[in-house]
């Protein structure tokens, strides 16, 4: 069946083979690897995109069940090649270890911050529950949220 | 695969009546687990998100649709304390408490609460109308309940005296995205009465009833009593043993966290 998305603002058609994930669709039909396949089961976080606005693990969606979805990959976060602020406090605080865990911790954060712009470290600690990091790199990964938290990033 | 997705209650039930062998899927998040890593290959697919009906919740009536963010900041202390412990934020945005049902896994951490407060569950078909059951008639076993192949869970309706006090609690082996190796909930009545409830100790959530019957008589109970509780509900559970934890740590641990949340709740 073809379905019809709009990803970071633009439509898109996608063909669904059967009940394979929206993370499949994104990647192997829509050419947007942004968001990783790991653990494919809501472990790891690594897949979080924006639905309608709700932050989802992308992998435990059925891409037949999307028609019509407007979806937020990490593709589309920065604006014309301009990182928004927590892209930018990552990229400062040297958060990024191999990598694979960022785009989903992004865009976790993107929306914890669009819902509350000054959250406590526990608030974002909280939000990031499910955004597993393997190189245990959170330190720094807390270090440049905390400072977009505080509004210096 | 064929997918039907409904935009009312009358057609998705209609949908389910025609295909009564179509997979019901709301917040996907155990359904593509399944999928994802047992091979579940559904033929046909009845896409609930859409249904408004499904979403509804008024004091009494939680819908079948409503998400575990929604109930976490709802009314309901220890429903909202058991909502915070379900997974990640990205979970806890599409997985629903009829989802809870549907599952029926031991492990659910919305049906104690369910069971302590004696909760009907509403089910519906297009053809033979509405039912609604108590909780331990529509969970029956293991992943297995009274759903009928053209019935849909429609919603979840609470009694009409709802507990004064009550208080959720769950071990596992780590504070956040943990399945229970025990879950329970602790409710107080306004005339004394308790219910105990534990998941993660049987097929089926259990109702600790000789130590509800213990302590509903004691308003002020002493350590002695406040022991035996704890034994008896150690002595009611019947957990097993897996790869999440042995049934004697099982049996142990639900005698401690009922008494710390029936502890709660006398304080309160």
């Amino acid at each position: 069946m073809i379905i019809e998305l709009t990803i970071n603002g633009e439509a898109r058609t996608a063909t669904v083979a059967g009940s394979e994930s929206l993370l499949t669709t994104l990647r192997e039909e829509l050419a947007l690897p942004g968001a990783k396949n790991a653990c494919e089961q809501g472990e790891c976080g690594s897949c979080s995109v924006l639905m309608d606005g709700t932050l989802v693990c992308s992998c435990l969606v059925m891409a037949a069940d999307c028609d019509g979805a407007a979806v937020t990959t990490i593709e589309g976060i920065a604006s014309d090649g301009v990182l928004n602020a927590v892209q930018h406090a990552m990229h400062d605080a040297g958060a990024v270890q191999c990598g694979f865990c960022t785009p989903g911790i992004v865009i976790a954060a993107t929306n914890l911050f669009a819902e509350d712009p000054h959250p406590s470290p526990d608030t974002i600690r909280e939000a990031l529950a499910g955004n597993i990091c393997r190189c245990t790199g959170y330190g720094a990964i807390m270090r440049a949220l905390e400072q977009v938290a505080e509004g210096s990033s | 695969m064929e997918i039907v997705r409904p935009q009312s209650l009358d057609e998705a039930l209609a949908a389910k009546s025609a295909m009564p062998d179509a997979l019901p899927l709301a917040g996907g998040t155990d359904v593509m687990v399944e999928v994802n890593f047992a091979g579940l290959r559904p033929s046909r697919v009845v896409g609930l998100r859409q249904v408004d009906e499904l979403e509804a919740w008024d004091e009494r009536r939680i819908g079948a649709g409503v998400t575990w963010t929604r109930l976490e900041s709802g009314p309901y202390p220890a429903l909202a304390q058991a909502a915070r412990t379900v997974g990640s934020p990205q979970i806890r945005n599409a997985g629903t408490i009829g989802g809870n049902l549907g599952t029926a896994s031991p492990a659910g951490d919305g049906l104690p609460w369910l069971a302590a407060l004696d909760a009907d569950i509403e089910v519906a078909s297009a053809n033979r109308g509405t039912r609604r059951m108590p909780w331990n008639e529509f969970i029956m076993g293991v992943k297995k309940t009274a759903l009928e192949p053209d019935e849909l869970i429609v919603a979840v309706v609470l009694p009409d005296t709802m507990p004064r006090t009550e208080a959720f609690a769950k071990i596992g082996i780590r504070s956040a995205m943990v399945i229970a190796t025990v879950n329970c909930v602790v409710a107080r009545w306004d005339d004394g009465r308790v219910a105990v409830a534990l998941g993660s100790v049987g097929p089926t959530p259990i109702r600790a009833r000789r130590a509800e019957e213990l302590i509903s008589s004691e308003p002020q109970p002493s350590e002695a009593t406040m022991a035996e509780f704890a034994r008896l509900v150690s002595e009611e559970v019947r957990p097993i043993s897996d790869h999440r934890s042995t049934a004697a740590y099982r049996r142990h641990s639900s005698g401690v966290l009922a008494r710390r949340l029936l502890e709660r709740c006398l304080a309160a």
